[in-house]
């Protein structure tokens, strides 16, 4: 496995010329290796979106240096490093720019110089692997979110990318648009080995990761398999996180006392406990 | 209502007009509307009249549609037509009243200006109505392509084009849901004195000044982030074809600015 993407003591601040004020990201440290899918969590104004915005240089930290593919990302490698990334953003209106899904996907390919031939054949496999390939010739109004989401994947996509970053991409769909971005974006992982970041303070997201990166006040607050960040229990919650539906029944029933083994961070999890909870007496 | 004035208007289908290439259809009606002023007299304008109605038959548009089109300029065109009958002189008398003379060229110039008027408004409906806004966009860029040699920033005008076609409708969704969002707080919107239905109109259009420049930056990270900076180096997903069909339609056009020259009075 190799080293995707890594951020070195990176610190960022929006207003640097303030003294006293707060850094946005503060000494931040970890690194992404191929295949892995790592979820970045926080509450509002914890860090994570600017770390979005450092990982393709849309900023640039003040300290230290974000390295992609090994090689430190500057100026003169930026577009050659966007391309290696796709990235997905919070609000699928907002990152439509074609006036077809076809003309979406075919956005990045346009940019990239790409020519025709290669762009369809390009355009149509990257709208088969998400699905949508019935949709080619809708326009954006006539699409539901979680479809313009999984076009935006799609454009991302059509690039071929190492990476994959979704930035709160669920997070203003409906539970089916993000069931459907999901289990797209897991079906991706399955097939074609994609490494995806996926920045979110959707813990029910976060729990799909291989990997959880907890930021709170622009530091790293805490990393580690899904398991171990959700057994932090309550601390999460003071730091303004929604544990996942299933983890808050578990606890309540076990305060009412029902026999349940352990903690739950799936339905599926807890649904199978509470059938067999009866032998557990 | 909005989304009719403005969607309402191209007609999918798959007549050979649709299958034209922009350009073609571009060029054809511009160089229509100066052939128009060719005609002078019966026979030219009987031409006009008969090769814009083969026209709207080889679209397989329906009559509808483009007398819808010819809705806005009405008034024009009786006006003028009034006009001309009234205040043209010359011919023989065909109308005496107490001080109202009308006179045959008077009504035959009207007639003239009102098929004149008549094949203008049909042919650009034509243009509209078999011609996604999207194609027209995609034709106006590669024409005026040219004039890029005189720093006229033609690709992003015609990004900014394709990028408000495609917002308008999320910005309508956008404006009816403020609508409603006021209304709800009791704002009143269609009632009452002019001035105060003006009035009415800012706590609309603020909030939806804001979300338009908010969705703006939005999109040009977004541009930014899929790799877009300028028309430089950038290939076309779009690709437009001109065939036989498209030389053939701007033949025949030329022979007919031909014949009208030759039998103009």
């Amino acid at each position: 496995m190799s080293e995707i993407l890594s951020l070195h003591q990176v610190t960022f601040s929006y207003t640097p010329e303030v003294a006293e004020s707060r850094n946005a990201v503060d000494d931040v440290n970890f690194a992404i290796q191929e295949g892995e899918w790592i979820a970045i969590v926080g509450h509002n104004g914890s860090g994570k979106s600017t770390i979005a915005k450092l990982m393709n240089g849309l900023l640039f930290p003040q300290q230290g240096e974000v390295r992609i593919l090994g090689k430190p990302l500057n100026e003169d490698n930026l577009w050659q490093s966007r391309s290696q990334m796709g990235m997905v953003f919070q609000n699928p209106d907002n990152q439509f720019v074609g006036a077809t899904v076809q003309d979406d996907v075919a956005f990045a390919l346009e940019n990239n110089g790409i020519p025709f031939e290669e762009m369809v054949t390009r355009v149509h496999q990257a709208l088969a692997q998400v699905n949508m390939s019935d949709f080619m010739n809708h326009e954006p109004h006539h699409l539901s979110g979680g479809q313009k989401q999984r076009v935006a994947i799609a454009g991302a996509l059509a690039l071929k990318p190492k990476l994959l970053i979704l930035d709160e991409a669920t997070s203003m769909l409906d539970p089916q648009g993000r069931m459907e971005v999901l289990q797209t974006v897991q079906a991706l992982r399955a097939e074609i080995g994609l490494t995806v970041i996926s920045i979110t303070h959707d813990l029910e997201e976060a729990m799909l990761a291989n990997r959880v990166l907890f930021m709170n006040d622009g530091k790293k607050f805490a990393e580690g398999l899904p398991s171990e960040i959700f057994s932090l229990g309550d601390k999460l919650v003071e730091l303004g996180l929604d544990l996942p539906f299933a983890w808050k029944l578990s606890k309540l029933l076990q305060q009412e006392g029902v026999p349940l083994l352990g903690q739950h961070i799936t339905e599926e999890e807890l649904v199978n406990d509470l059938w067999t909870s009866n032998f557990n007496k | 209502m909005m989304e009719k004035m403005i969607f309402g208007r191209f007609l999918p289908g798959d007549s050979p007009i649709h299958k034209l290439d922009p350009r073609s259809k571009l060029i054809f009606v511009f160089a229509f509307i100066v052939i128009v002023f060719l005609a002078n007299n019966v026979v030219t304008y009987a031409m006009l009249l008969t090769f814009t109605l083969l026209i709207v038959l080889v679209s397989r548009i329906r009559l509808y549609f483009l007398i819808n089109g010819l809705k806005p300029v009405l008034f024009l065109m009786v006006f003028t037509f009034l006009i001309h009958i009234f205040m043209t002189k010359g011919g023989a008398e065909v109308f005496h009243w107490k001080s109202i003379t009308i006179y045959e060229d008077g009504i035959r110039q009207g007639i003239f200006i009102s098929t004149r008027f008549l094949v203008l408004v049909f042919m650009t409906s034509i243009l509209t109505l078999t011609t996604s806004p999207i194609s027209i966009t995609d034709g106006i860029e590669v024409l005026l392509n040219p004039l890029k040699k005189i720093k006229v920033p033609v690709h992003e005008l015609a990004l900014m084009m394709s990028i408000s076609l495609r917002f308008i409708p999320t910005l309508m969704d956008e404006t009816d849901k403020i609508m409603k969002a006021q209304m709800a707080r009791g704002s009143d919107l269609s009632s009452g004195p002019i001035g105060e239905r003006i009035k009415a109109v800012v706590p609309l259009l603020v909030p939806l000044f804001v979300s338009a420049f908010k969705r703006a930056e939005d999109l040009a990270t977004a541009m930014e982030v899929r790799g877009y900076r300028g028309g430089e180096g950038r290939t076309r997903y779009r690709q437009l074809k001109w065939d036989m069909s498209d030389t053939f339609a701007l033949v025949l056009l030329a022979v007919m600015a031909i014949i009208l020259f030759y039998y103009r009075g």
